[in-house]
């Protein structure tokens, strides 16, 4: 019976056909599986870079790469994997298809932006893509001058003319989510009825729409610098290179939170529908988005404590950075509380869910380790850095991404992934994960540095460790990508909702018709209140 | 397709439910964009600012070497083609064919007077040899590196400006053309408010670019 009315109505899926009714189209559940395809694709590019890395990485010899060409793949790593996945990952995918349906709109408020949006992140792309099949770039992700102005014999221009473009693709999705959270909330549905998925992305797209375009002007003038010498980061004319450091990180330390509110956003969900349960003071968590996001256009100076800033900013920025702690252990403290009588159930994307607030804990309080002046003197630029952040956004970002692809799956296709696969991915991943970066903050804290591919020998334990959870994290990343496509054929039908949720995406149809509601929805109650039966949580006017 | 039951018998969007909406919605997210593009520009601002309380005497005299004469003049074109988009944005608003094409052409030829004005200035500075680069030269000046930094300002702050102006231009082109075919009325005339609002917002850069530029340190000794 169910297969019947999936056949017989119209679905965004199948209310029309062809590649130009997917590459013009202005549906944004369209334009998210797009982004969906877009950054996949970026993702296994970005790791097979780390791939080649952590294989070089084996011996404590120089020896399946040169020195340049190690430099390119960590560079190229991280170019890829921050601005073409990271960025545009959970905002651009869940956040496009699921904010519109969570405040009852048709639509994002400016649909054709965003497809400009998608084709903006492509154009990047593809200039990062010939970047990388033309010889590569070798700067490191930061691209410091001078050595990025004056000094590097790379395609620098064109990375950084991929990553100008690409960033503008990230102002103009911040700008439609905000608008429609402004200007499309469903009669009823008040600022404090909103899931904290919406106010995540909300919080995002403050960051977004305030620090990219400075991260824009300066990659701008590094591109004038190159080609003009125009001397503002060139000291030969009283120029000053560590100007660079200030404008870049003031745009990329937000950034980290670009990757990071919206997975704790997915997070609240996950917690929430998965514990059977409203979730732990609403309101903390809410502001706690705001506040990072806020908080986090202050503390930049922490990427400088050793660049010669000045003893009493590195002071100011050390105290500053800790404050970052407060509302990230807002989050953490309340998802637990959430669990804490709760109903809970264990499926796939609520071990993902417990996975996050593992690795994210970790993340976040070695972040406090080196938001620490004196410490972080002592592992600035050492593999306790890179242990750290990737803790956060990878541990962080992705465990979050791929709990919330799991959750939303069978709302997107229509149809249930295989669970018992996907929960062993779960497992491997986190054990993966663990036995990749766990061993590096170890080799961080001994003085193994960042960016060598040449170490002593009694680093190589370490090192043979972290390249064998590689492997393993790269089985967990290969699973669901096998078993999501194979549940777009065989995969059980789903239903409305199979999870019993509460938010207004769950009540739609899966996949959901063209225009997200066939009824447009009115809001009575809060966002997560499991306290009533589903059926009365909206009531559909 | 979803039926609406407040639809208008204008043009709104299958997204929003009344004119109205469509109209706040584009208001909204035209501000965000002039915030963003603040953003964008106060890098710059930063740049120049770091410089400037570095190198306070180098720009004073750099400053001088430029016409503020010729700049106060393009100042006043600017403003008036301001006057005459807020003009076409009323015209708008009553919904008056004709006089939103007239305000829409002369803010055009305006904004054309301030980039011919723009482009002779800029003519000048490469006569004088005021372009960075290795035929820096600048009289009067010790520190040549720090002249240059100025003039690095000048051309990426004036160029930056002027391309926002050159894009102006072609959505005032693409108002005109519409206008032209009669698509705007009273109820309908969202784009040329909101090409309004980033007509002023260049503006106001420039309001800022002039007296910085051009103004500092006026007293000084002449290079």
């Amino acid at each position: 019976m169910i297969t019947a009315a999936v056949e017989q109505r119209e679905t965004y899926l199948n209310a029309s056909y062809g590649l130009k009714s997917w590459l013009l189209t202005k549906d944004h559940k369209r334009i998210a599986l797009l982004y969906l395809g877009t950054i996949t694709l970026f993702f296994f590019i970005g790791g097979v870079f780390a791939t080649l890395i952590r294989l070089e990485l084996l011996t404590p010899r120089g020896n399946l790469v040169s020195s340049d060409t190690y430099n390119k793949l960590f560079t190229m790593h991280g170019v890829v994997m921050v601005f073409f996945f990271l960025i545009p990952s959970i905002p651009a995918t869940l956040g496009n298809f699921f904010l519109p349906m969570m405040i009852g709109a048709r639509d994002l408020a400016f649909p054709r932006i965003n497809l400009l949006s998608w084709y903006l992140l492509v154009i990047g792309g593809l200039f990062a893509i010939f970047a990388m099949v033309a010889g590569g770039v070798d700067t490191g992700w930061t691209f410091y001058t001078p050595y990025s102005t004056s000094y590097s014999n790379t395609w620098v221009i064109a990375t950084a003319l991929g990553i100008f473009v690409a960033g503008f693709s990230s102002i103009l999705t911040g700008l439609n989510f905000i608008v429609t959270v402004h200007r499309m909330r469903a009669p009823g549905l008040t600022w404090f009825r909103l899931p904290l998925f919406v106010w995540a992305h909300y919080a995002t797209a403050l960051i977004q729409v305030l620090g990219t375009p400075v991260l824009a002007v300066t990659l701008a003038l590094v591109f004038c610098e190159r080609v003009f010498h125009i001397g503002i980061f060139d000291p030969a004319l009283g120029g000053d290179p560590v100007l660079f450091q200030h404008m870049f990180w003031f745009y990329s330390h937000p950034a980290v939170y670009i990757m990071i509110l919206p997975a704790m956003g997915v997070m609240s969900e996950l917690i929430s529908t998965f514990s059977r349960k409203r979730i732990f003071g609403y309101g903390f968590v809410a502001f706690s988005s705001v506040a990072i996001a806020v908080l986090g256009f202050l503390v930049w100076g922490h990427h400088l404590f050793v660049a010669g800033q000045s003893l009493y900013a590195g002071m100011v920025f050390s105290f500053l950075s800790y404050f970052v702690a407060i509302p990230s252990a807002i989050k953490v403290f309340n998802w637990t509380a959430t669990l804490y009588k709760g109903s809970i159930s264990y499926d796939t994307p609520m071990l993902y869910a417990f996975g996050f607030i593992g690795l994210f804990t970790i993340g976040g309080l070695t972040g406090l380790f080196v938001a620490c002046l004196g410490f972080d003197v002592h592992v600035t630029d050492t593999y306790f850095v890179v242990a750290h952040f990737h803790y956060i956004m990878v541990g962080g970002a992705i465990m979050a991404y791929l709990g919330g692809l799991h959750y939303w799956w069978p709302k997107m296709t229509g149809r249930m992934y295989p669970e018992g696969w996907a929960k062993l991915s779960a497992l491997v991943i986190f054990l993966g994960f663990n036995l990749t970066f766990f061993p590096q903050f170890i080799l961080g804290y001994l003085g193994m540095p960042r960016r060598y591919h040449v170490y002593p020998d009694e680093f190589q334990v370490l090192h043979v460790l972290s390249t064998a959870g590689a492997s393993v994290l790269a089985v967990g990343y290969v699973m669901p990508i096998v078993y999501l496509a194979w549940s777009l054929r065989y995969g059980k039908l789903a239903g409305d909702n199979p999870w019993k949720a509460t938010g207004l995406e769950w009540r739609t149809a899966s996949p959901p018709p063209p225009h997200n509601f066939d009824v447009m929805p009115v809001v009575t109650h809060e966002a997560y209140d499991y306290s009533t039966t589903v059926g009365e949580a909206i009531e559909v006017g | 397709m979803a039926s609406h039951a407040h639809a208008e018998t204008l043009a709104v969007q299958e997204q929003f439910d009344t004119a109205a909406q469509q109209k706040d919605a584009s208001g909204l997210g035209m501000w965000i964009f002039l915030i963003t593009e603040i953003m964008f520009f106060g890098g710059l601002f930063l740049v120049y600012i770091v410089y400037r309380s570095k190198y306070p005497d180098v720009f004073g005299a750099a400053s001088r070497s430029l016409n503020a004469t010729i700049g106060a003049i393009n100042t006043a074109v600017l403003l008036c083609s301001s006057f005459t988009m807020v003009l076409a944005v009323r015209a708008g608003q009553l919904g008056r064919r004709k006089a939103i094409i007239v305000f829409l052409i002369l803010t055009l030829i305006l904004g054309f007077v301030f980039l011919g004005v723009k482009a002779y200035e800029w003519n000048e500075k490469f006569q004088e040899h005021h372009i960075p680069g290795p035929s820096f030269l600048m009289e009067g000046v010790a520190e040549q590196g720090h002249a240059q930094l100025f003039f690095s300002l000048y051309f990426a702050m004036t160029g930056l400006h002027a391309l926002h102006m050159v894009i102006g231009a072609g959505l005032l082109s693409v108002l005109l053309w519409q206008a032209w075919r009669g698509k705007f009325s009273a109820a309908y005339y969202t784009p040329i408010d909101m090409v309004g609002l980033y007509w002023h917002f260049v503006d106001i850069i420039w309001i800022y670019l002039f007296p910085l530029l051009y103004l500092i340190d006026r007293h000084g000794p002449k290079p």
